[in-house]
C-alpha cells in the first residue's frame, strides 16, 4: 500500500513539475508593476523553468509557441514581496544565558510547516529575512528564505550564494530591549550596551589577526570559536548586520559602531528615522521601517511616525519595510506601503520599499525584487491596486510555482482565518488531495 | 468675555462634503451639515436645500462621516508609555473587582486619546482590560476634554467580565479553570440576586454595582472568544436573566445561530487581531458573518499589551470592508451600531438633527490606507485639523 502511494505521489509530482516548469506560462493582459521600469498597462509576463523569460506590452511581446496562456485582465502583477525582518516559523535564537550570542543560528529552530509561514505566502511574501528576537545585543544568525511550496525541511527554503553557502545576516539590537538592570551579565545602560558590542568586535578583530598570521598553516590557527567565526563573517562583509534600533540616539549609536568596525548594516525598525534621516542617508546605510498603528507600547517607540518613509525618501536613503511578524501580520504587509504613502512617501518608492529595497538589503537583488528578464519567477497577482485596502493577493508564485491560490479553499482559509487556520501545514501538495495514511 | 470666547469656539459650523454618510438613510451627494452654537446638529441635507448662515465657519471635505466610535477600548486607563504608572487596566489583587470604576482611572490627556481623535474617533467605550474574571467597570467618553469629567458620557457603562484563558489566575489561585470561572461568576450573581431583594443594605460598592447588573441597569460586557466560552456566557445570561454584550467572539461563526437566538449584541474583536491564543481561529470575515446574520454588531480596538498599544477602529473597519462587508455596513460597525450597543443612539452614531455634532472628515474613501482624516469635530468644536 505504501509503495502504491509512493508511486502515485511520484506521478503527481511529475505532473506538477511539468505544469509549473517545463512549459512556459504567459500571464497576459495584466497591469504589471515591474518596480524597475515603468508600469505596463496591458502587460505580458512570460515565465519558464522558474525564471522570467520576458516581460512587456502585449502588443510587443508574443508568448513563445506552446506556452500556456493565462488571461488575467483587470489584475495586477508585481514582484513577490520581500520582508527584511520577520519572526515567522516559530524562530528562536539566543537564550537567557548571555547578552550576545552570535553562535546561535535561526536555521536550527525553524518550523517550516508553521501557519505563520503560510500566512506570509498568503500575504504575497516570497523572500524573507527570518530573525531571532531583540532582547539581546546579539541574538544570533538570521536566515534568508524563499517561501517555496511544500517545504519538508529548512533546506527546502534556503537561498544559496554563489559560493554555495546559505544566506543570512546577524541580529543586533540596542535601546531598551537588551537592557536588563540587575540582569546579571546583561547591560544596564545604553553606554554599556555599546561597550559590550565594541568589546566583542575587538575580540573578533584579534581572532582575525591570528588567522591572518597563521598564513594558512593549520597548526597555527586559533581554536574554532563559533562566536568569533560569526563575527568574523561580519567584519569580512559576508554577513550583514540587522540592527534593531528605534530611538534617534540609538540609530546614531548603530551608525557609530558601523563606522568604527566597518560592517555592513541594515537599520531595523528606525522608529525615529524622521529625526535623523539625513544622518542615515549620509552614512549610505539602508533602513527598514516598521509601520505600527499607534505610538508607544514601549518607551523607545513613543515617537514613531508613519512619516519615516517620506523622510528617508526625501533624505535620499534606501528605505524598505518589514512586517516584524507577529508585530504586524504578514498577510497585510502591503498595508505598510499604503500607510507610508498616506504619510507622504511616493508610490514608487513605497512599492520599491516592499520589494527591491529589501532585496538589496538581503543581497538578493540580482534574483528577486523586480520583474526583469532572467530573475526568478517570484511574483504576485493582485485583484487591484497594491495600495488599496480592498485589494487581495490572489496568487503568490515562487520560482515559477504557485505557492498560494486564494481560489483554493485551503489557501483562502489561511488568508482569511477561521477554525483550523492556525494549524501547522501537514501536507500541502497541490495536486494530491488524498489521505496520506498516517505518513509524515 | 469667557462666554464670548467659548461661544466662538463651539458650533456655528457648516461642514460641506462631496459625500456625507449620515448613517441615517442613503449617503448625501454634495451635502451640508450645519452645527449650531450648542454643538448640536442643526440641519443636514443636500447643498441645494440648505442655506449656510453668514456667520458660520465653513469646512469642506471630500467625505464626511459621523464621528467614529470605538465600541471597546482600554485607552485612557492604559497609556502609550506602557510603564507600570500608566497601565491602569488591571489590578492584580483579585479576580473579581466589579467595584473598580473606570472614571477613577481615565486620563483624558493620554497621548493615545489624541492619537485616536486625529483619526476621526470621537467616542470610546473604555475601561478595565479583559484579563480578569471581573476586572472592573467601563465608561464611555468623548475623545476630548481636559478632564475625565469633561470627557465622560456614561461614567459606568458596563461591567467587564472575561472568560477563558486570558482571565485565569496564576498557579494555585482561582479561577484556575473555565469551570471555576463560571462557578465564581454564578456565586457572585446569586449574591447579587439576594442583595437586590434586601430592603436594607450596609454600603458596599461591590454589592451595589452587582445589584445594578442583576436589575438590568447596566449590562455585563462578556469577553469570550472560544465557542465554549461564548456558550457559557449565554448559559449564565439565561440562568440569571442578564443583559449582556458579547465581546471578542473569535469563534462566533461556530455558534452563530445560538448568538442570534440570544438577541444579544456583539462587539467583535479587531479585524486585524493576531490569531494567537484563544483567538487562533479568528477570521477577517466574522464581522460580515454576524452582520449578515442580522446580529447587532460593532467593532473594537481591543486590548493590546505591547505594540501597537492601541489599534484604530477606522483601520479595523477598513479591513472588515475588504472582507465581506459593504462600505456602509463596515462604517456602521464604528458609528450607528456602536452607538446603539452603548445605548447612545440618541446622541451619537449618525448625522441627524439634534444629535451631538461629532463629525469626521476625510479627503477620500475613509477606508483606503492612503486617504487622510482631515478633521475631527466633537460637540461642534473642531478638535483636530492635522492631516492624518
Amino acid at each position: 500500500m505504501k509503495k502504491l502511494f509512493a508511486s502515485l505521489l511520484v506521478g503527481c509530482w511529475f505532473v506538477c513539475a511539468a505544469k509549473g516548469q517545463e512549459r512556459p506560462v504567459a500571464f497576459v493582459n495584466a497591469r504589471i508593476i515591474p518596480i524597475v521600469g515603468t508600469p505596463i498597462e496591458q502587460g505580458v509576463l512570460l515565465i519558464h523553468k522558474g525564471k522570467i523569460l520576458a516581460v512587456g506590452d502585449t502588443r510587443t511581446i508574443r508568448p513563445s509557441p506552446g506556452a500556456e496562456i493565462v488571461d488575467i485582465k483587470g489584475k495586477v502583477i508585481m514582484p513577490g514581496l520581500v520582508d527584511s525582518h520577520s519572526h515567522i516559523g516559530e524562530v528562536t535564537g539566543a537564550d537567557g544565558s548571555a547578552p550576545s550570542q552570535p553562535d546561535v543560528r535561526a536555521m536550527d529552530s525553524i518550523n517550516v510547516r508553521a501557519a505563520s509561514i503560510q500566512r506570509a505566502q498568503a500575504g504575497g511574501i516570497t523572500a524573507v529575512n527570518v530573525m531571532p528576537g531583540s532582547g539581546f545585543l546579539n541574538s544570533g544568525q538570521t536566515l534568508y528564505l524563499k517561501l517555496r511550496d511544500g517545504a519538508n525541511k529548512i533546506d527546502d527554503l534556503l537561498i544559496y550564494d554563489k559560493d554555495g553557502n546559505h544566506m543570512g545576516g546577524i541580529k543586533f539590537a540596542n535601546g531598551t530591549n537588551p537592557i536588563r538592570p540587575g540582569g546579571g551579565n546583561f547591560p544596564g545602560t545604553r553606554a554599556k550596551s555599546a561597550a559590550l558590542i565594541r568589546e566583542q568586535f575587538i575580540k573578533a578583530q584579534e581572532y582575525r589577526d591570528k588567522i591572518r598570521k597563521a598564513g594558512g598553516d593549520r597548526s597555527k590557527l586559533p581554536p574554532r570559536d563559533l562566536t568569533m567565526e560569526a563575527l568574523l563573517d561580519v567584519l569580512d562583509g559576508k554577513r550583514v548586520v540587522h540592527f534593531h534600533t528605534h530611538r534617534h540616539d540609538d540609530i546614531l549609536t548603530a551608525l557609530r559602531l558601523q563606522k568604527e568596525f566597518n560592517f555592513r548594516v541594515v537599520l531595523q525598525h528606525v522608529s525615529e528615522a524622521w529625526k535623523v534621516a539625513d544622518e542615515i542617508a549620509k552614512a549610505k546605510v539602508p533602513a527598514s521601517i516598521i509601520m505600527i498603528d499607534a505610538p508607544g507600547g514601549k518607551l523607545e517607540t513613543i515617537d514613531v511616525r508613519y512619516e519615516n518613509g517620506a523622510a528617508l525618501e526625501k533624505a535620499g536613503a534606501l528605505a524598505g519595510f518589514h512586517t516584524d511578524d507577529s508585530i504586524t501580520d504578514s498577510r497585510w504587509f502591503l498595508r505598510s506601503a499604503g500607510l507610508a504613502v498616506r504619510a507622504g512617501m511616493s508610490r514608487e518608492k513605497a512599492l520599491f520599499g516592499m520589494t527591491m529595497a529589501n532585496a538589496i538589503m538581503l543581497d538578493i537583488q540580482d534574483r528577486v525584487g523586480s520583474i526583469e528578464v532572467g530573475k526568478d519567477a517570484d511574483f504576485i497577482i493582485l485583484s487591484g491596486d497594491p495600495l488599496s485596502v480592498y485589494t487581495h493577493v490572489l496568487e503568490t508564485w515562487v520560482e515559477g510555482k504557485k505557492v498560494f491560490d486564494r481560489a483554493d479553499p485551503k489557501d483562502r482559509l489561511i488568508a482569511v482565518g477561521g477554525p483550523g487556520a492556525g494549524e501547522d501545514r501537514s501536507s500541502h501538495i497541490h495536486c494530491f488531495d488524498g489521505d496520506l495514511g498516517g505518513q509524515d | 468675555m469667557i462666554f464670548v470666547c467659548s461661544a466662538a469656539a463651539f458650533g456655528q459650523l457648516a461642514v460641506k462634503g462631496e459625500t456625507v454618510w449620515t448613517m441615517a438613510g442613503e449617503p448625501i451627494t454634495n451635502g451640508i451639515v450645519l452645527v449650531n452654537e450648542n454643538g448640536k446638529i442643526e440641519a443636514v441635507g443636500a447643498a441645494s436645500q440648505i442655506r449656510i448662515p453668514a456667520n458660520y465657519r465653513v469646512l469642506t471635505a471630500k467625505v464626511v462621516t459621523p464621528g467614529l466610535i470605538d465600541a471597546h477600548s482600554v485607552v485612557g486607563l492604559n497609556g502609550y508609555l506602557n510603564q507600570p504608572h500608566d497601565q491602569m487596566g488591571i489590578d492584580a489583587s483579585g479576580a473579581v473587582q466589579p467595584e473598580l470604576r473606570a472614571v477613577d482611572a481615565y486620563n483624558a490627556e493620554e497621548k493615545l486619546v489624541e492619537h485616536l481623535r486625529q483619526y476621526g474617533i470621537t467616542t470610546i467605550h473604555t475601561g478595565h482590560q479583559p484579563t480578569a474574571l471581573i476586572a472592573g467597570q467601563t465608561m464611555v467618553a468623548k475623545t476630548t476634554g481636559k478632564s475625565v469629567d469633561e470627557a465622560t458620557m456614561i461614567p459606568t457603562a458596563m461591567v467587564a467580565v472575561t472568560l477563558g484563558p486570558d482571565a485565569l489566575a496564576s498557579q494555585g489561585k482561582s479561577p484556575g479553570t473555565r469551570a471555576k470561572q463560571a462557578a465564581m461568576l454564578r456565586a457572585e450573581l446569586i449574591k447579587a440576586q439576594e442583595n437586590s431583594k434586601k430592603t436594607e443594605l450596609t454600603r458596599d460598592p461591590r454589592s451595589e454595582i452587582m445589584i445594578r447588573v442583576i436589575r438590568h441597569e447596566i449590562p455585563l460586557l462578556v469577553t469570550a472568544n472560544k465557542a465554549q466560552d461564548i456558550m457559557t456566557a449565554l448559559r449564565l445570561a439565561k440562568e440569571f436573566n442578564l443583559r449582556i454584550v458579547l465581546d471578542g467572539v473569535a469563534e462566533a461563526p461556530l455558534v452563530l445561530e445560538e448568538i442570534k437566538a440570544s438577541g444579544f449584541p456583539v462587539i467583535v474583536h479587531p479585524t486585524m487581531a493576531r490569531p494567537t491564543g484563544d483567538e487562533d481561529g479568528l477570521s477577517l470575515e466574522t464581522a460580515a458573518r454576524l452582520s449578515t446574520a442580522g446580529i447587532s454588531v460593532a467593532l473594537q480596538s481591543g486590548f493590546e499589551s505591547y505594540v501597537p498599544k492601541t489599534r484604530v477602529v477606522l483601520f479595523e473597519a477598513a479591513m472588515a470592508a475588504a472582507n465581506g462587508l459593504s462600505p456602509r455596513d463596515a462604517l456602521a460597525l464604528i458609528t450607528i451600531n456602536a452607538a446603539r450597543i452603548l445605548g447612545l443612539e440618541n446622541r451619537i452614531g449618525s448625522i441627524e438633527k439634534g444629535k451631538d455634532a461629532d463629525i469626521a472628515m476625510f479627503d477620500g474613501d475613509p477606508f483606503e490606507w492612503t486617504t487622510h482624516c482631515t478633521g475631527t469635530i466633537i460637540n461642534g468644536r473642531l478638535v483636530s485639523d492635522v492631516i492624518k
